[in-house]
C-alpha cells in the first residue's frame, strides 16, 4: 500500500515537473546542438572558441601551473631582485623581468587579472545598459530623449582619454580602472538595446502579448528584452578582449595595477624600461626582448581569440545565416 | 580624490608651505563647493582661460597651441595611409571573396583590431629602429642633425613636413619623413583594421544590386564596374567608419605619443594624466570631445554629398 502511494507519487513528479520540462527544453537543447554544429563548421570561430577555454583554463588552474610562494600575494609576480635574465636561464622559463620578476609566473597569473577585469566591466555595462536602453527605447517620449542625450555626452569623448580622466580622479588600483572602464562602456550598450527594443516592440508577438492584457514591465522584460539579446551577445563577446586591451593600455601609461602585479600591461611597460638597454647573464650580453614581448602576446592572443568567437557568434546567432 | 590638488602647482622639489598653499587655494578658488569651482571653470573656459597647466609650464591654452600641431600632423598621416590601405584591401577581400587574399584580408583585419597599439609600438621601434637602425627611435626630428641644418627653418605652420618644405630644406624634411613613419604605422593599423572591415562588407552589400548587374551585362569591364560602380557607393558607410575611428586615432595618439616621445596632445595629456594636472586633463578632454563631435558632423554634411538621397530627405 504505502510503496504504491510513493510511487504514484513518483510518477506524478515525473508527469507533472519532468516530462513537461524535458519536453520544453527539447526545441533548445536541438538549437543550442545545431549552434555547436555551426560552430564546427566555422574554422575561426572554433580557433577563437578554443583560446578563450585555454584562457579559462590558464586562469583556474594558475596555482598548479605556477605556485605561488607561501604566505605571499599571489597576483604579485616573485622577483629575486637581480639582472634580468633570458629565457630558459636558472629554472626561469620565459626568463625574467625588471627587478628579476619572473615573466612565467606573471604571465600565467595575468590571465586572471585579464578575466576579472573584462568580466566585470562587460557584465556591469551591459546590466546598466539594457536597463536604461530597454526603457528608453519602450517608452520613448521625454525618458528617452533625456536618456539617449545623456549618452551622448558619454559618447562624445573618445573611450581611452575619458577612461583616463576618469581615472585620474580615482586612486591608482585595479578596482578603479575597472570603474574608469565601465563609465566608457555602458553607452553604447544602452544605444544598441535601444535600437533593438525600438525594433522588436513592433512585432506580432508584442501585440499578442498586450492583446491579451500583460503589463508593460512584464512585456518589456519577458517579451521584448530576450528577443534582442542575440546582437547585445556578440558584442559583449568581443568586449571581452577589448575591454583587457583598454585597460593594458591605462596599465600601459600608468593607471591601474601597482608595480610587480601579474598584469599583462604594466608587465610590458615594467619591460620597456629595460627594452632598449642590455643585460649580462653568465657573461654574455643580452638585448632583454622577451620582457616586452610575452606579455604583449598574450595581450594579443587574448584579445583574439574573443575577436574570432564573437565574430563567429554573429554568423551564428544571425537567423537570417542561420538557415 | 588622489592627491592634493594645490601640491600639483607646485614646481619646486620642496614640499609646499602651509602659506603657499592657503595662496593657491584662495586664488584658484579650491575652497569653493564644487559646484561653485565648476561655474568658475565654465566662465573660463567661455573666456578663454583654461587655466595653467603645471605639467606644460604654460597656460593650457598655450600649450593646446603648442603641441597640437604635432598630433595633428600624425593624426592626418595616420588616417590618410588607413584610408588608402583599408579601401584598397577591403576592395580585393570583397571581390576575391572567399580567396587566399580574401581569408589573409580577414585575419589581418581581426588582429587590427587585437594588437595592443603600445605592444606595435614598442616592437616596431625594436625591430626597425633598435635592431636594423633603419629607422630613428623616436622624436620628431634629429637633435644634431636640426643644429647643423635646422636653425634656419621659419615655422609657417608648425607642421614640420610642410614647414620643412616651405623653406626649402630638404635634409630636414628627409629627417621629418623618416621619423614619422613609425608613428604612423603603429597609430594606423588599428584604424586600417576597421575601414577594412566596413569596406569588405558595404562592398559586398553593392555587388549583388541590381546597376552592378546592369554594368556588367551592358559590357563594361569588371574593373571599370569595381572602380566606379561598385566602390563608389560601398564608400558611402565607410565614410561613417571613418568619422568614427577618429576617436580611436585621438585614444592612440595618447599611447602612441608616449612610445615614440612624439611632442603632442597626447604625451602632454598622459604626464598630465599622471601628475593631477587637472587643468591640463579637462582641457584636453574637452579638446578632444570638440574634434570628434566636429570631424563627426563634418561626416554627416559630407554625406549629403556623397549621397544624394540624403539630400533630398
Amino acid at each position: 500500500m504505502v510503496d504504491e502511494s510513493v510511487g504514484n507519487q513518483k510518477r506524478h513528479l515525473f508527469r507533472d515537473t519532468i516530462k513537461p520540462l524535458r519536453k520544453s527544453l527539447q526545441p533548445r537543447l536541438r538549437e543550442f546542438r545545431f549552434s555547436l554544429f555551426l560552430m564546427r563548421k566555422s574554422l575561426l570561430a572554433l580557433v577563437g572558441l578554443i583560446i578563450v577555454i585555454a584562457m579559462v583554463l590558464l586562469a583556474i588552474f594558475a596555482p598548479v601551473l605556477a605556485p605561488p610562494r607561501p604566505n605571499a600575494d599571489p597576483m604579485q609576480i616573485p622577483r629575486d631582485y637581480e639582472l634580468p635574465k633570458p629565457p630558459g636561464a636558472g629554472g626561469h622559463l620565459l626568463g625574467t623581468g625588471l627587478l628579476g620578476a619572473d615573466m612565467y609566473y606573471g604571465i600565467i597569473w595575468g590571465s586572471r587579472t585579464s578575466i576579472t577585469i573584462s568580466i566585470f566591466v562587460v557584465v556591469t555595462a551591459t546590466v546598466i545598459g539594457l536597463f536604461l536602453g530597454a526603457i528608453s527605447g519602450y517608452y520613448g517620449g521625454a525618458i528617452d530623449e533625456i536618456l539617449m542625450r545623456v549618452t551622448d555626452v558619454f559618447l562624445s569623448i573618445p573611450g581611452l582619454i575619458l577612461a583616463m580622466a576618469v581615472a585620474a580622479v580615482l586612486t591608482r588600483s585595479l578596482e578603479n580602472i575597472m570603474l574608469a572602464l565601465t563609465v566608457v562602456w555602458w553607452p553604447p550598450y544602452a544605444r544598441l538595446v535601444r535600437g533593438q527594443v525600438l525594433s522588436v516592440r513592433e512585432s506580432t508577438f508584442v501585440e499578442a502579448a498586450r492583446a491579451v492584457g500583460a503589463k508593460k514591465s512584464r512585456i518589456l522584460f519577458r517579451h521584448i528584452v530576450p528577443n534582442s539579446l542575440a546582437p547585445i551577445i556578440v558584442n559583449m563577446t568581443m568586449d571581452f578582449g577589448v575591454v583587457v586591451l583598454v585597460a593594458a593600455g591605462l596599465s600601459y601609461i600608468g593607471f591601474g595595477a601597482p608595480a610587480g602585479s601579474a598584469e599583462w600591461g604594466k608587465m610590458v611597460s615594467d619591460g620597456q624600461e629595460w627594452f632598449l638597454s642590455t643585460t649580462v647573464y653568465n657573461g654574455q650580453e643580452y638585448n632583454p626582448w622577451w620582457m616586452v614581448t610575452f606579455p604583449g602576446l598574450m595581450i594579443f592572443v587574448f584579445v583574439m581569440g574573443f575577436n574570432l568567437l564573437g565574430d563567429g557568434l554573429r554568423d551564428i546567432m544571425d537567423p537570417r545565416l542561420r538557415r | 580624490m588622489a592627491g592634493d590638488p594645490a601640491a600639483a602647482y607646485n614646481q619646486s622639489d620642496r614640499p609646499l608651505s602651509e602659506s603657499a598653499r592657503l595662496a593657491i587655494n584662495e586664488r584658484y578658488h579650491l575652497n569653493d563647493p564644487v559646484y561653485v569651482q565648476y561655474f568658475y571653470w565654465l566662465e573660463g573656459v567661455v573666456g578663454g582661460d583654461w587655466g595653467y597647466s603645471p605639467t606644460a609650464r604654460m597656460p593650457v591654452t598655450e600649450a593646446i597651441a603648442k603641441f597640437f600641431p604635432a598630433t595633428f600632423e600624425l593624426t592626418m598621416i595616420s588616417i590618410l595611409i588607413a584610408i588608402v590601405i583599408g579601401i584598397a584591401l577591403g576592395t580585393i577581400s570583397a571581390v576575391r571573396r572567399n580567396t587566399p587574399a580574401d581569408h589573409a584580408t580577414r585575419i589581418m583585419a581581426l588582429s587590427g583590431v587585437s594588437l595592443p597599439i603600445f605592444w606595435l609600438g614598442l616592437m616596431l621601434q625594436f625591430i626597425f629602429g633598435f635592431s636594423l637602425k633603419w629607422l630613428p627611435l623616436d622624436g620628431r626630428y634629429n637633435t644634431i642633425l636640426s643644429l647643423q641644418h635646422g636653425n634656419r627653418i621659419v615655422e609657417y605652420t608648425g607642421f614640420r613636413l610642410i614647414d620643412t618644405v616651405l623653406n626649402g630644406n630638404w635634409t630636414m624634411f628627409g629627417d621629418a619623413f623618416l621619423h614619422i613613419i613609425l608613428p604612423a604605422i603603429t597609430l594606423s593599423f588599428g584604424t586600417i583594421a576597421i575601414i577594412t572591415r566596413i569596406m569588405r562588407s558595404s562592398m559586398l552589400e553593392v555587388m549583388n544590386l541590381d546597376y552592378v548587374r546592369t554594368a556588367r551585362s551592358k559590357g563594361l569591364p569588371e574593373r571599370l564596374v569595381i572602380r566606379k560602380h561598385a566602390r563608389r557607393n560601398a564608400m558611402i558607410p565607410t565614410t561613417t567608419v571613418i568619422g568614427l575611428s577618429f576617436g580611436g586615432l585621438l585614444s592612440g595618439a595618447v599611447l602612441t605619443e608616449s612610445i615614440f616621445s612624439w611632442p603632442g596632445l597626447g604625451r602632454w595629456s598622459a604626464s598630465a594624466t599622471l601628475n593631477n594636472d587637472w587643468n591640463a586633463i579637462l582641457g584636453f578632454t574637452l579638446l578632444a570631445a570638440f574634434i570628434y563631435v566636429v570631424v563627426n558632423l563634418a561626416v554627416d554634411v559630407l554625406y549629403a554629398y556623397l549621397d544624394p538621397r540624403v539630400r533630398l530627405e
